[in-house]
């Protein structure tokens, strides 16, 4: 393979529009570092070629949003939307996660190695998600589609709303939302859990530690005996 | 949006950057919500001199600005002793070796429409309608000394842009309160508190949460309580951050909507609305770094 040597920016002396702006180049290729991010919001968003970006320190909000393609690497922790809406590709958090992680996004693969707070994975719709310690409340709200497993706990409400989402939690689960249950975890289960886990690093883990959660299905339609209740 | 800091410092050998840091971190807040903004700095020997009562003075009232050695002069004929003054921009930290309560009364006696920022032993507060840039250079922000201080700069939702609406709300002795969010019921409990006979000086949220903390704390509830009670009783979003002089606590709404992240060292504990209004804090990449969890009282004490 060719060996190449990744271009630096650094965001003390770069401004912000102009490193998205050149992660944005048609038809770009290789590796790229953004140091000193200090916080900044919207960094390495919208990137759309398969890249391999590190962003060495703590990010701000919508960090690697509507990644399409690209590897995302965070060494540090990430602010509220790490990921959000992305498409394909991989964003790995080596820090802790804001509310919002993967929020809405549609496919790829994000890892938080340490915890992600509220509402990680709100309305997923295909990303898979993997947390190496806890989320916060209301994560996987109205989740419609891909997997999220939670090596930790997880806060109230895990799951509230969900549609056909699968959800894996190793910890313990402080609620249930509405119309969010535990499944039996039969052998397919098993072994889309020890590939998720395998992808993130962390294939040590035992999959039958884990309970599977997703949808009743009884939200599915209106039910006019809740008529009442509008 | 609103972005709210605060800053607590455990080693004496920073109490000489508390200003300087304090504005970095408050201008970084800027880009969520400039149109005021407002700070409160404990232990800084010039604009509240230790051992005495304090006054902070936004606004005299009286449609003019007074010279502050006329503003000292008149104070001290109401309280019957000497009353040392400061003039930091348009307003006025006033100190007598009384109790901040009994500096309170005169100014109140001689500038009944004044417009008081705060009160108390060791506390400063200044605020003021502007970007947090231009009021902090203003006030020669970078130049204080202490061993705390908490700053808000204000993106206004629910009431006028004024002095009176600035944050903080220091409404009882050396306290003060920040806020990013709104409250739902204000109203409501602003009418009870008033029928309770506290006065207010603004139609602002926050400042029903300021006065109701204050009337609990003078009570004798403890911050902890207080804010458990705050959480009880109050309906919408918050992060907020309570100072006294000696300690500063932060709680966030159940729904913890309204962002927060609590950094600590051996030598300061900070909180900011954002990651990045700590980034510029020395020692801050080895701190330990969270978000506060919702409906937890998380305090620090001196």
């Amino acid at each position: 393979m060719e060996q190449m040597t990744p271009v630096a920016f650094d965001l003390r002396t770069t401004p912000l529009r102009d490193v998205n702006a050149a992660l944005h180049a048609p038809d770009l290729a290789g590796e790229f570092v953004i140091e000193h991010p200090a916080g900044a919001h919207n960094v390495a968003v919208g990137l759309d070629a398969p890249v391999t970006v590190t962003i060495d320190g703590h990010v701000g909000y919508y960090a690697a949003g509507m990644n399409q393609h690209a590897e995302v690497i965070i060494n540090g922790n990430a602010g509220t939307g790490v990921a959000e809406n992305m498409m394909s590709g991989s964003v790995w958090v080596k820090g802790n996660a804001s509310q919002s992680a993967g929020a809405t996004a549609h496919g790829g693969l994000l890892v938080i190695d340490g915890n992600a707070a509220a509402r990680c994975g709100i309305s997923m719709k295909g990303v898979d998600i993997v947390v190496g310690g806890d989320v916060g409340h209301m994560s996987a709200f109205m989740a419609q589609a891909g997997r999220l497993v939670i090596r930790g706990d997880a806060g109230e409400a895990l799951g509230d709303s969900i549609y056909e989402a699968r959800l894996y939690v190793r910890g313990d689960v402080a609620s249930l939302g509405s119309d969010c249950v535990a499944k039996p975890m039969d052998a397919e289960h098993h072994r889309e859990l020890e590939q998720l886990l395998k992808a993130a690093g962390f294939e040590d883990d035992d999959t039958s530690a884990y309970t599977r959660y997703g949808s009743a299905r009884s939200l599915y339609h209106f039910h006019v005996d809740n008529a009442s209740a509008y | 949006m609103c972005g709210i800091i605060g800053l607590h410092l455990r080693t004496p050998e920073l109490y000489p950057r508390l200003g300087e840091l304090l504005t970095g971190m408050l201008c970084e807040m800027g880009d969520r919500g400039s149109d005021s903004a407002g700070v409160a700095v404990y232990g800084d020997p010039t604009w509240s001199p230790p051992g005495q009562g304090c006054v902070s003075v936004v606004d005299l009232g009286t449609g003019e600005t007074a010279d502050v050695a006329q503003v000292t002069s008149s104070v001290a004929t109401a309280l019957g002793r000497s009353v040392d003054g400061v003039a930091v921009q348009d307003g006025y930290l006033l100190s007598a070796g009384a109790a901040s309560e009994d500096l309170l009364i005169a100014v109140r006696s001689v500038y009944p429409q004044a417009l008081v920022a705060g009160f108390g032993s060791d506390i400063a507060v200044l605020k003021g309608v502007g970007h947090p840039r231009m009021l902090t250079d203003g006030w020669g922000l970078e130049k204080a000394q202490g061993w705390q201080g908490v700053g808000h700069t204000r993106m206004a939702t629910e009431s006028a842009v004024t002095p009176a609406g600035c944050h903080p709300y220091a409404v009882g002795p050396s306290q003060c309160m920040v806020h990013n969010g709104s409250f739902a019921n204000h109203a409501t409990i602003r009418r009870e508190l008033r029928s309770a006979g506290i006065p207010f000086d603004s139609e602002n949220d926050t400042e029903v949460g300021a006065r109701f903390i204050a009337a609990l704390l003078s009570e004798g509830r403890d911050v902890e309580g207080a804010l458990k009670e705050l959480c009880g009783t109050f309906d919408g979003f918050y992060t907020l951050l309570v100072s006294n002089r000696d300690s500063f606590a932060v709680v966030r709404d159940a729904i913890a909507c309204k962002p927060a992240v609590i950094a600590e060292t051996d030598d300061w504990v900070a909180m900011g609305s954002e990651y990045r209004a700590l980034a510029g804090l020395p020692g801050v990449e080895k701190a330990r770094i969270w978000e506060p969890e919702p409906e937890v009282v998380y305090a620090w004490s001196r």
